[in-house]
């Protein structure tokens, strides 16, 4: 049980702590992991993905692969890794799937707890320090989250943040995370400007996560795409990877078709 | 496949069978008791089949035991994976039902008993339920919905899903016949009750032909908004 002061002026982040706590006592009894006596799983864990995003003039773009892998097997194929937190932020999740699960969860209840107490939305920077302080007191423990928040503030403009279990935060205009991240990166340091129109950005997006899931084994599938601006996030329908793939085969065969006449 | 069938072993990595020294063997608290569960979710019904055998390392402790347990009248929920936390969390679930019923005057939906299945799981973080749950059932507007959900506590909602031993087995065959996928010029006709059960009771026998730890029989539960029909059809017992 804690003391939630109502006062306008007190920093929530302390009592908030006492709240993860109190919150996961309540569904069940909660151990914090005691080191000497860790249990082996005996199964594997949803693990691996490639999640990306960019700043660009047109606002910002947040684009995930879909699947779910647990150990060699894909446990989903179809999975949502960018949720909506409200209508002008959502975050991209990668690491354990339920961890990023229940804790998206747990940080949608806080902000909406907070927007009701103080009569304003926090914001994004807000958002991330209070994600990056819930998750610290699990720091050591095996929980793995790597969420990049991606948004609009009213004063500020586009944000994009990435907060991870290790205690990172860090504010940055290009994050990819996950197993395939490095290919991602390739795609986009090679393409990204500031002066992207939004289709160019898109297609930048969908070609960094299609190129990522060609050479990474644990990412794959589908890609989803969000993109935010100033009046909120829209999301595109769910694009399957095997036709961009087919696509992209069909304008390799026809470039070789070209170079063969040409010698 | 499935790297449980070692129990306590490193996932991928293949066992040595020849002397190395002596070894000291740390108690675990899981087992792995094998069965596999399946769930269909239809227009206006859903269908949750298990089948009913428990076994650990060669032996088979029982023919008779199912992995399906009966929720609220519109929600079955099926349970595989280690039997004491089964049993354990099928109890759990029973009883937050039962306060939520009466501190809310109405049963759960599925939807809501997915979303606190989620929660129970989560709260073993760090010393997990090892249990592969599916849920189906119907939702609010009577359509048929499954729930799949990993050890711990991640879930959505899907169409089809297969957890338990032979869910690797499985899960592509549902794919391609429910699904439909990775077929060509097929037409996407939407599943009936008849054809699904019949669909359901084809792969459990072609499971247990290929799966050590399934088969003696089958219980599957047809959920329709007339109730909860059984039925149990046997299958291989070797």
């Amino acid at each position: 049980i804690y003391l939630l002061k109502m006062n306008k002026y007190n920093t929530h982040t302390h009592t908030h702590i006492y709240m993860i706590y109190d919150y996961i006592s309540n569904s069940a009894s909660f151990c914090l992991p005691n080191h000497s006596t860790t249990v082996r799983r005996p199964f594997p864990l949803s693990h691996g993905t490639t999640t990306l995003g960019f700043i660009f003039q047109g606002g910002v773009i947040a684009a995930a692969d879909t699947r779910a892998s647990a150990g060699g097997l894909v446990a989903c194929p179809a999975v949502h890794k960018i949720t909506p937190i409200h209508s002008h932020l959502v975050v991209t999740s990668s690491g354990s799937g339920a961890d990023c699960m229940l804790w998206e969860r747990i940080l949608t209840r806080e902000i909406r707890l907070y927007q009701l107490r103080h009569r304003r939305r926090l914001s994004i920077r807000g958002t991330a320090k209070l994600l990056s302080f819930m998750l610290h007191p699990f720091k050591g423990t095996e929980v793995c989250v790597a969420l990049t928040l991606c948004g609009w503030d009213k004063e500020s403009g586009p944000k994009l943040i990435y907060v991870c279990s290790d205690g990172a935060r860090l504010q940055g205009d290009i994050f990819s995370v996950g197993s395939g991240s490095p290919y991602a990166y390739g795609v986009l340091d090679g393409g990204l400007k500031w002066s992207l129109s939004k289709d160019e950005a898109i297609s930048l997006a969908r070609e960094a996560v299609f190129r990522a899931t060609h050479r990474d084994a644990y990412s794959g599938n589908n890609v989803d795409l969000f993109h935010i601006t100033a009046q909120g996030w829209s999301q595109r329908k769910r694009e399957d990877l095997k036709e961009e793939y087919y696509r992209d085969m069909e304008k390799r065969s026809k470039d070789r078709r070209g170079k063969i006449k040409r010698e | 496949m499935f790297y449980c069938v070692l129990g306590f072993g490193d996932p991928g990595k293949m066992k040595d069978y020849h002397y190395t020294g002596p070894v000291e063997h740390k108690f675990s608290p899981y087992a792995f008791n094998g069965g596999t569960v399946l769930a269909v979710a239809g227009e206006d019904f859903a269908i949750v089949a298990s089948d009913t055998r428990l076994s650990e390392g060669y032996s088979i402790h029982s023919r008779d035991s199912p992995k399906c347990y009966k929720l609220t009248d519109t929600t079955v929920i099926g349970c595989s994976g280690f039997h004491g936390d089964c049993l354990t969390l099928t109890k759990i679930i029973d009883a937050r039902l039962k306060m939520y019923k009466h501190s809310n005057n109405k049963t759960m939906t599925s939807g809501a008993i997915a979303a606190m299945l989620s929660t129970i799981l989560y709260g073993r973080r760090f010393f997990p339920y090892y249990v592969y749950n599916i849920i189906g059932g119907l939702d609010e507007e009577g359509k048929g919905a499954v729930y799949s959900f990993d050890p711990v506590g991640s879930y959505q909602r899907d169409t089809y899903k297969a957890g338990g031993s032979a869910s690797a087995m499985l899960q592509p065959l549902l794919d391609n016949q429910i699904g439909f996928k990775n077929m060509e010029g097929v037409e996407q006709v939407p599943l009936t009750q008849d054809k699904a059960v019949q669909l359901v009771k084809d792969v459990f026998i072609s499971a247990a032909e290929r799966d050590v730890y399934t088969g003696d029989a089958l219980r599957v539960c047809i959920i329709t908004k007339e109730g909860i029909n059984e039925q149990t059809i046997p299958l291989r017992k070797d």
